[in-house]
C-alpha cells in the first residue's frame, strides 16, 4: 500500500544509535523527576473513561455499574410499565458524570443499551451497538484529521464493554456468541457472569470453564487479548486474569451491618451476600482489574489498536464511506 | 455534566500511576539543541548538566558552513530510562558570511517535525513507540561580551522562536563581573523584547511549579559556567574551574546560575518542554505544512470541509499521476523492446546473409574442386587412353616387328632353300 504523502525533499539527520551510558553517572541529575512532572500534568488535565454495558434487561447492569463507581451513575430502569412500550430496536443511552477521587478528576460516561436481546427476533441487534462504537471512532478521526486541531481531542470512544452473561449454568447463548464475535474485533469486551448469587461454587467453576472453552472454540478474544501482551511480565499477569475470567459478579448499592462493619450486600432469607467479599463473589476482582490496574491499559488498547485499525481501514477504503456516517458527509461525497 | 460524589473508595486515583508506569516502561525521549559559536562551551555544559563525559572532539574553526551533529545516549536514573539526544551546531559563527548560518538549523528542526508528520499521516502507523526526534529545548549560547546581543544572535533566535522552545543562556559567565552581569542580562532581555523574540516561558499555571518558575524567570538569561573537572573545596570535591585568583564553583549559586538552569531544564519543566513542543510548535508546523499542500479546513463557502475528502481527492489525483507515470513507463518499455527487437532482427538478418554467403562460397569452392577433379579424371582417362593406345601401338609394332622378323626370317630361310 503506497503512502499518500509525497516524500520529503530531504532526508532528516538521524541521530546515531544511542550509546548506553549508565555507570558513569556521578552525582544526581534529576531525570527521574520527570515521573512526578508527568503525574502532575495528567492530574491537571483529568481523564476520560467511557464504559458500555450490554446485556438483556434484568441482568443487573445498572446496579453493577453503580456498585463499581460507588455512586448513582446509572439510573435503573424500573422494568417496563404496561404503558411503556418495549423499544423496537436497541437504544444507545450515554450519560456522563464527573467524579473525583484523591485529586484525580474523571469524566465517566456510562453507555447503556436498553433493548438488547429483549425482542422476540433479536437478529442483528448488535448492529446499532457496532454502529455507535464506529461513530465514536469516526468522530475522533475527524478531529484528528483537521488542519487546526484542538489541544485535547474529546475522547468519546468506548474503552470497555462489559457483556453480561445470563447465569444459566449451561453454556453461552447463540446471541452471546454472535455479539461477542462481531464486537471483539472493534472494542475491548469484558464478559461478566451476572447475578452470580444463583450459582453454587462448583456450578460457578464449571460454568466459567465451559464459557471460556466456548469462547476459545469460537475464536473470540476478550480483553486482555493474548496478542497484545507486551512482554513476559504482562503475559504472566494477564494469563492469571484470563484464567479466572469471566468474573462472576453480584452488584448492590444497599449497605448492611455484618460483623460490626457496614458492607454492600444483598439480604436474603439464608444470609447476606457481601459484594466485596471474595469468598462470596468476584466483584472485587472485577473492580480491581478494571479500575485499579487496567484502566489506563483499556484506554491505550482502544487508542493504539482498535482505533488505529478503524483508521487504517477507513483511509484505505477509496472513498467508500460506511453506511452509518452522518448526513453531511454523504452530501459532500456527492459534491465531489 | 453532573458532579457526582462517591460513597466509598473506588480506586481510580491510581490512574496517574498507571499512566506513568506505562511511560516508564517505554522510556522517555528528550532532545536538546545547542546553538552557539565554536568554543563557547556547549559540549562542556552538556557534560556538566548530565554528569557524564559525552565523547566529542572539539570542533575546528574552519568549517565551511554550519552543520548539525546529533548524538544519542541512553541514561538511567532509578527506574527511569531517558533517551537523550544532543544536537550540536558545528561551525556556527565561524564563517565570514553568516547570512545563511541559521538555515541548516531551521532545516534540521523542520526535518524532525516532517518525520513525525509523515508517521502520523501513514495509514498503518505506530505512534506509540515512535522514537521522537523533535527538538524539545534549544539552549542558545550568548557570548559573554558584556555589551549586548550580536546581530547573528537576534536573527537566528527570531528564525527559531516559532519552531522550538528557546532558552537563552550566557556562556562562560565567569568572565563577567557581577555588576556588569546584571546590566548585561537586562540589556539582553530588553533587546529580545524589542525585537519580538519569543523565548520559552516557564509555565506558571500550576500551583506547585508556579512559584519556583516565577522566581527563576527573573534570572533569565541564566549565566552559566560548565566544568567537569573537580577541585577540592573545604573537605569535598566539587565541579569547579581553578584560576590563580580563585575557584569558580559550578554548583554555587553565588558564582553562577548553573543550578538554576539544571533545575528549570530538567527537574521542573522537562515534561512541559516536551508538551509545548508537541502541542504548539509541532501543531504549527503541521498546520502550515498541510495548508501548503493544499488542504483546507473550510471550503470557499465556509462549510466545514473534511480533510478526508481533500485527502481522498488528492489521493485520487496522486493515483492518477501514478497511473500516468506507469503508462508512460510502460510505453517507453514497449518502445525499447521494439527497438531492441529490431536491432536483433537486423543482426539476425546479417547473420543469415553471412551464412548464405559462406554457403555460397563453400558451394563455389566445392564446385571448383569438383571441376578440377573432373579435369584431373579426364586427363587421367586421356592419359590412360593414350597409354593404352601407345601400348597397343607398341604391341602392334612389336607384333609387326616380330612378324616382320618372322617374315624376314622366313624369307631368309626361304632363300636358303
Amino acid at each position: 500500500m503506497s503512502e499518500l504523502v509525497p516524500e520529503p525533499r530531504q532526508k532528516p539527520v538521524v541521530p546515531m544509535k544511542p550509546t548506553g551510558i549508565n555507570t558513569n553517572l556521578l552525582g544526581y541529575i534529576g531525570i527521574d523527576t520527570i515521573i512526578e512532572q508527568m503525574r502532575k500534568k495528567t492530574m491537571k488535565t483529568g481523564f476520560d473513561f467511557n464504559i458500555m454495558v450490554v446485556g438483556q434487561s434484568g441482568l443487573g447492569k445498572s446496579t453493577l455499574v453503580n456498585t463499581l463507581f460507588k455512586s448513582q451513575v446509572s439510573r435503573k430502569s424500573s422494568g417496563w410499565n404496561r404503558e411503556e412500550k418495549i423499544p423496537k430496536t436497541v437504544e444507545i443511552k450515554a450519560i456522563g458524570h464527573v467524579i473525583e477521587e484523591g485529586g484525580v478528576k474523571m469524566k465517566l460516561t456510562v453507555i447503556d443499551t436498553p433493548g438488547f436481546g429483549d425482542q422476540i427476533n433479536n437478529e442483528n441487534c448488535w448492529e446499532p451497538i457496532e454502529k455507535y462504537i464506529n461513530e465514536q471512532y469516526e468522530k475522533f478521526l475527524k478531529e484528528e484529521v483537521n488542519i487546526a486541531r484542538k489541544k485535547r481531542i474529546p475522547d468519546t470512544r468506548v474503552h470497555c464493554c462489559l457483556y453480561f452473561i445470563s447465569p444459566t449454568g449451561h453454556s453461552l447463548r447463540p446471541l452471546d456468541l454472535e455479539f461477542m464475535k462481531h464486537l471483539s474485533k472493534v472494542v475491548n469486551i469484558i464478559p461478566v457472569i451476572a447475578k452470580a448469587d444463583t450459582m453454587t461454587l462448583e456450578e460457578k467453576t464449571e460454568f466459567k470453564q465451559r464459557v471460556r472453552k466456548e469462547l476459545e472454540v469460537n475464536g473470540i478474544e476478550f480483553y486482555p487479548q493474548k496478542e497484545f501482551d507486551e512482554d513476559l511480565e504482562d503475559k504472566t499477569e494477564n494469563d492469571k486474569i484470563r484464567e479466572s475470567m469471566p468474573f462472576a459478579v453480584v452488584g448492590s448499592d444497599k449497605e448492611y451491618q455484618v460483623n460490626g462493619k457496614r458492607v454492600l450486600g444483598r439480604k436474603t432469607p439464608w444470609g447476606i451476600i457481601e459484594v466485596e467479599n471474595l469468598t462470596h463473589c468476584e466483584f472485587a476482582l472485577l473492580r480491581d482489574f478494571v479500575i485499579r490496574t487496567h484502566l489506563q491499559d483499556l484506554k491505550e488498547v482502544t487508542h493504539n489498536i482498535h482505533y488505529e485499525t478503524y483508521r487504517a481501514k477507513r483511509l484505505n477504503d477509496n472513498g467508500g464511506l460506511p453506511p452509518m456516517t452522518v448526513e453531511t458527509e454523504e452530501n459532500h461525497e456527492s459534491n465531489l | 455534566l453532573r458532579n457526582l460524589s462517591l460513597s466509598g473508595h473506588v480506586g481510580f486515583d491510581s490512574l496517574p500511576d498507571q499512566l506513568v508506569n506505562k511511560s516508564t516502561s517505554q522510556g522517555f525521549c528528550f532532545n536538546i539543541l545547542c546553538v552557539g559559536e565554536t568554543g563557547i562551551g556547549k559540549s562542556t555544559l552538556m557534560d556538566t548538566l548530565f554528569n557524564t563525559k559525552f565523547e566529542s572532539e572539539p570542533a575546528t574553526h574552519n568549517e565551511p558552513g554550519v552543520r548539525l551533529k546529533a548524538r544519542s545516549y541512553e541514561l538511567q536514573e532509578s527506574n527511569v530510562r531517558l533517551k537523550l539526544t544532543i544536537v550540536d551546531t558545528v561551525g556556527f559563527g565561524d564563517q565570514i558570511n553568516k547570512d545563511d548560518s541559521y538555515k541548516p538549523i531551521v532545516e534540521y528542526i523542520d526535518a524532525q517535525f516532517e518525520a513525525y508528520l509523515q508517521e502520523e499521516l501513514k495509514i498503518k502507523r505506530s505512534l506509540f513507540n515512535y522514537h521522537d526526534t523533535r527538538i524539545h529545548a534549544c539552549l542558545y549560547f550568548i557570548a559573554p561580551t558584556g555589551h549586548s546581543l550580536k546581530s547573528l544572535d537576534l536573527v537566528t533566535m527570531k528564525k527559531l522562536d516559532s519552531k522550538v522552545n528557546i532558552i537563552p543562556i550566557i556562556a562562560k559567565a565567569d568572565t563577567i563581573a557581577k555588576n556588569e552581569l546584571h546590566k548585561f542580562k537586562s540589556k539582553i532581555m530588553s533587546e529580545l523584547v524589542s525585537n519580538g523574540v519569543q523565548i520559552y516561558q516557564f509555565p506558571t499555571d500550576e500551583e506547585t511549579v508556579a512559584e519556583i518558575n516565577a522566581t527563576m524567570s527573573v534570572h533569565l538569561p541564566f549565566a552559566v559556567v560548565g566544568s567537569t573537572e573537580e577541585v577540592k573545596i573545604g573537605n569535598k570535591m566539587a565541579k569547579a574551574r581553578q584560576y590563580p585568583w580563585g575557584v569558580v564553583q559550578v554548583e554555587n549559586e553565588n558564582h553562577c546560575d548553573f543550578v538554576k538552569l539544571r533545575e528549570m531544564l530538567i527537574r521542573v519543566n522537562m515534561e512541559d518542554l516536551r508538551e509545548q513542543t508537541h502541542t504548539r510548535h509541532y501543531e504549527l508546523y503541521r498546520r502550515c505544512k498541510l495548508e501548503e499542500m493544499g488542504f483546507k479546513d473550510t471550503d470557499p463557502d465556509s462549510k466545514p470541509f473534511s480533510l478526508q475528502e481533500t485527502y481522498e481527492a488528492k489521493r485520487n489525483e496522486f493515483l492518477g499521476e501514478l497511473q500516468k507515470k506507469e503508462d508512460e513507463m510502460r510505453q517507453m518499455f514497449v518502445m525499447r523492446v521494439k527497438e531492441k527487437e529490431a536491432e536483433l532482427k537486423e543482426a539476425e538478418k546479417d547473420l543469415h546473409e553471412k551464412f548464405d554467403h559462406l554457403k555460397r562460397t563453400h558451394q563455389e569452392e566445392k564446385k571448383k574442386v569438383e571441376d578440377k577433379k573432373k579435369e584431373l579424371e579426364e586427363e587421367l582417362n586421356n592419359f590412360q587412353k593414350k597409354k593404352a593406345a601407345a601400348q597397343l601401338l607398341q604391341s602392334q609394332a612389336q607384333q609387326a616387328g616380330s612378324q616382320q622378323t618372322k617374315k624376314d626370317k622366313d624369307k631368309k630361310n626361304a632363300s636358303f632353300t
